[in-house]
């Protein structure tokens, strides 16, 4: 362990006692928090101060682009987190250029995920914390993306719609301040994430499949093929599986349409209903920004066409950095100052919990 | 090992065949799904989880992997390994264990497991033409899905080949 300072001879349940009280931890501008995502594929570590100033962010992935883009075998396995971890750890500390000493609390992915690869991190930041003799935080994947929209945007103004959109997860939350939180509608099938990358896989475009479809939608009419909307009317739920097999049917049909074409009327389908409900949602709670988070977040056509309907609407929105788009361990950190803002911090006896849902977070 | 076919033409006779299947289903059962992309896997696993009193709404685990589902008197552990290569990746699913804890599994993409699980139940989903019409064959493996087989034909009006 790299990280190791003196020893501690507290009992692991006296540690536990002494920081599950609340209010004897605070947070303020100069808070170190350090941040472990260990959740699926990626292995990532990042240093936040304040909750919002990005000292480092390192996800495992940039380390060996080569490796990890050749295919679609992620690197979930708990022993390929635990090989990454140190490395990854020991980068972090380093571009943020500070030693063990300055960080005041280890926070962590508790969930939703697998739970092998939960429990890598998880133990590191339980293991590091008990060393420095920090707190530990678990945080909730899903609302750590939260704050990666506020990574991005600090001055951003609530209400906030947030539209987090990736492999795993369509949902619209809007949010009345950092902590005041709620769902408000989300995909009751596939995610959009996923049903562009099972689209390019069924039209055989390179893999990853959103930029393959975001590509392949510049060289196609949008207009060629007309693919249901579903649900548009209907709350502010999405669905995107019946598209998808719209699209696999209307190939089988016709084998000898362009490519181009279906993926430019397939990406067009999506982003138009991702819009639509944005747009309505963002009307609802009365937001006066909206907020894009998710790996498809980088889709050229959604960023212009949510721009656009903000810009007709008169709220701003906020457009990640790639960095943001993606899983990254800062919004961990960042969900973590936020938390021990609170007070709250997590017995270092709790563990992972791959179930974890986004509930409505408090006042 | 005993096969029956069922042809299905929309989504509500899959969820025929799933209601039968949940009709039969108890705790550690082991269901494998195949079948192409679009095949219906994941209709499939909503129609069951919902006959199963699940509430939550069930989505598709590509890219999560696993989702766990608590019905009336069933937990459904739904998992996807079509993103899966290795098997030190399955075992991060922790799928046995889910199964030990008494889940009933319910695997997408999962015919590689079948010697892992020898009892289990494939369904092998397939598109017909190129609208909603589906062939499913579903297949017993291991004593314990035999007679079980002969109940869901029966709920469906289909018959058991052998």
């Amino acid at each position: 362990m790299p990280f190791a300072r003196g020893s501690r001879r507290l009992k692991l349940s006296e540690m536990a006692d002494s920081m599950t009280r609340r209010g004897d931890v605070t947070a303020n501008e100069s808070t170190v928090v350090l941040g472990i995502e260990t959740s699926c594929d990626e292995t990532a570590v990042a240093v936040v101060m304040g909750g919002g100033d990005v000292l480092s962010s390192v996800v495992a992935s940039q380390l060996d682009e080569h490796a990890r883009f050749g295919g679609v075998v992620p690197e979930i396995a708990s022993r390929a987190h635990l090989e990454a971890l140190p490395h990854v750890t020991a980068q972090a500390m380093a571009r943020a250029g500070i030693d063990f000493g300055r960080v005041d609390a280890v926070a962590a992915t508790v969930g939703p995920g697998l739970v092998g690869a939960l429990l890598v991190g998880v133990a590191a930041a339980k293991a590091t914390a008990l060393a420095l003799d920090v707190p530990f935080i678990g945080v909730n994947h899903l609302e750590a993306h939260l704050y990666a929209a506020l990574l991005d945007a600090p001055d951003a103004e609530f209400p906030m719609l947030f539209v987090l959109v990736s492999g795993g997860h369509t949902m619209f939350v809007a949010m009345n301040s950092p902590h005041d939180y709620r769902v408000v509608g989300q995909t009751i099938d596939d995610a959009a994430g996923e049903a562009f990358d099972k689209v390019a896989r069924f039209l055989g475009l390179e893999f990853p499949g959103g930029p393959a479809i975001d590509k392949a939608a510049t060289r196609g009419n949008e207009k060629a093929i007309d693919f249901p909307r579903a649900m548009r009317n209907d709350g502010l739920d999405v669905s995107f599986s019946g598209l998808k097999t719209a699209v696999i049917n209307y190939v089988r049909a016709h084998p000898e349409v362009s490519s181009d074409d279906v993926a430019a009327s397939f990406q067009r389908a999506v982003v138009d209903v991702l819009v639509h409900k944005a747009r309505r949602a963002a009307n609802d709670c009365g937001a006066r920004t909206i907020a894009l988070g998710g790996g498809v977040a980088a889709n050229t056509q959604l960023r212009r066409e949510l721009q656009r309907a903000g810009d007709e609407a008169g709220v701003r929105v906020v457009l990640p950095s790639r960095e943001m788009c993606t899983d990254n361990a800062a919004m961990i950190a960042s969900a973590g100052w936020y938390r021990l803002a609170r007070g709250e911090t997590s017995p270092l006896d709790a563990g992972a919990n791959p179930n974890l849902k986004l509930a409505a977070g408090q006042r | 090992m005993s096969q029956l076919q069922f042809e299905s033409a929309s989504p509500s006779d899959s969820a025929r065949l799933a209601a039968a299947v949940a009709g039969v289903l108890r705790s550690r059962d082991v269901l494998l799904l195949s079948g192409d992309l679009g095949a219906g896997k994941t209709m499939f696993t909503k129609a069951l989880c919902a006959e199963l009193g699940v509430s939550d709404a069930v989505t598709s685990p590509t890219f999560t992997l696993v989702h766990e589902y608590r019905g009336r008197t069933l937990t459904v552990c739904h998992a996807d390994i079509y993103r899966l290569e290795r098997t030190a990746e399955f075992d991060d699913l922790d799928l046995d264990g889910a199964r030990a804890a008494g889940s009933v599994l319910v695997v997408e993409w999962g015919e590689v497991l079948s010697d892992a699980f020898p009892d289990h139940l494939a369904l092998r989903f397939a598109h017909v033409g190129d609208d909603d019409h589906r062939s499913i064959s579903i297949t017993a493996h291991g004593s314990s899905w035999q007679s079980r087989l002969e109940r869901i034909a029966a709920q469906i009006g289909a018959k058991v080949m052998p």
